[in-house]
């Protein structure tokens, strides 16, 4: 069955972390967990994109293209010709 | 001689308690009933909260007041720093996507504060939700000031303060029925005009029972769906949508048959599937524009479930209007 929040972007490269856990601290979805002195990818599938894990990771360890995942923004951004999607409920 | 303290004035402190008033829980009310959205605002700028000293903690906040009240009154009985941003009324994590929250505004805030002399510490506490529009190690090199990421809820405050240690169960933002429920009105608002101009006209048209099904296919996926979203089988919106309106769109088909037992058997089928094909379609596209009211779904998820479904959605509605007004023209 097709599952559309199967797959996303985020993508992570561990020989890159420095073990400051700082994407376990500010993850609402526990995407990650310490496993020693690394972070590890635990449910990439329950990420959101909001994109708080790669702005906080200071050794770029952490890519996600963030973004709004609302389907109101998108269609009136289509409707209206804009680029990029911005939520405006407020 | 110039007197330099009138060059440098202190900046003003603004006090704040935890209370809540009554005035405090319309304002609330109006907010979530969408009247006035962006005018629910704070003052930004640094707060005193109790009788602080230079050792209280700072909470960082958005200028949404549910936000800051959320703040205010979890930290009842204690005494602390609030400095809240300029987030144009938004809440935090809303505010933190559209980087208004964000690293730039805070830095900001603390010069202008004058933080550096208020306290004795070198320490900001944000709200978790915060972090999309905040990088920590930025705000350390740029002001001295090391963030630390509170829980998620404003609620868990006093948990959280007695180790600034934040439990896994903390940290995960949740979506609960209450959180649910009270974001019902806030749909329900965006389309009760259009829901009612189309009701008006189907009246006329199709008659009361038309006029009926699609106030039924909105409710249905303004209403029923964000109560009823955790137990709607499979994982895309737009198929719990589906899914829903079907539900729905089912005592609207059968009892084409009780009302219109001298209509052919083709005249009934058509009317039948009309409801059936049409009210799908309308839950299931107020389904997926729940999406963004949701604390759970990506960009990536959402934009695949919209190439996947809405064609489904445009063609399904089309064909069901069609088939039901052949039948009120055709009889």
């Amino acid at each position: 069955m097709f599952d559309a929040y199967a797959v996303n972007t985020l993508a992570y490269n561990p020989e890159l972390c420095n073990g400051c856990a700082m994407c376990t601290a500010v993850c609402p979805h526990a995407v990650f967990e310490m496993n020693g002195r690394k972070a590890q990818l635990v449910r990439p599938s329950a990420c959101m994109e909001c994109g708080a894990c790669q702005l906080n990771c200071v050794t770029g360890a952490i890519a996600v293209e963030s973004g709004v995942g609302c389907a109101a923004a998108m269609i009136r951004a289509a409707l209206l010709g804009q680029k990029e999607a911005a939520c405006s409920c407020g | 001689m110039i007197d330099i303290g009138s060059l440098t004035p202190t900046p003003q402190i603004f006090p704040a308690t935890s209370r809540l008033t009554a005035a405090n829980h319309w304002d609330h009310f109006l907010a979530r009933m969408g009247y006035k959205r962006g005018e629910h605002r704070v003052e930004p700028g640094l707060y005193a909260l109790g009788k602080p000293t230079p050792d209280s903690p700072v909470f960082v906040t958005a200028n949404y007041t549910l936000s800051f009240d959320a703040l205010r009154a979890a930290l009842d009985g204690m005494d602390g720093y609030i400095l809240v941003l300029d987030t144009q009324g938004i809440n935090v994590w809303c505010a933190a996507g559209k980087g208004t929250f964000g690293t730039d505004e805070i830095v900001q805030r603390v010069f202008a504060a004058g933080l550096k002399n208020v306290v004795n510490h070198r320490k900001l506490i944000l709200p978790q939700l915060g972090a999309p529009g905040v990088a920590a190690h930025e705000i350390k090199k740029r002001t001295g000031f090391k963030v630390e990421y509170g829980p998620v809820r404003a609620a868990d405050l006093p948990e959280y303060l007695k180790s600034h240690k934040a439990s896994a169960e903390i940290r995960r933002v949740q979506f609960t029925l209450r959180d649910r429920a009270t974001l019902i009105p806030v749909e329900f608002v965006h389309v009760i005009l259009p829901t009612l101009i189309v009701a008006v006209i189907l009246y006329f048209t199709g008659g009361i029972v038309s006029s009926l099904a699609a106030v039924t296919a909105v409710l249905a996926g303004t209403v029923l769906f964000p109560i009823l979203l955790p137990w709607l089988p499979t994982n895309n919106f737009s198929t719990k949508g589906f899914i829903l309106g079907g539900l729905a769109a089912l005592p609207f088909a059968l009892t084409v048959f009780i009302r219109h037992p001298d209509w052919s058997w083709y005249q009934q089928l058509g009317q039948a599937l009309g409801f059936l094909l049409a009210m799908p379609a309308v839950t299931a596209f107020l389904a997926l524009n729940f999406t963004g009211s949701t604390t759970f779904t990506s960009r990536t998820g959402v934009r695949r479930e919209m190439f996947a479904y809405i064609p489904a959605m445009a063609w399904t509605f089309a064909a069901g209007i069609v088939l039901n007004l052949v039948f009120v023209f055709v009889r």
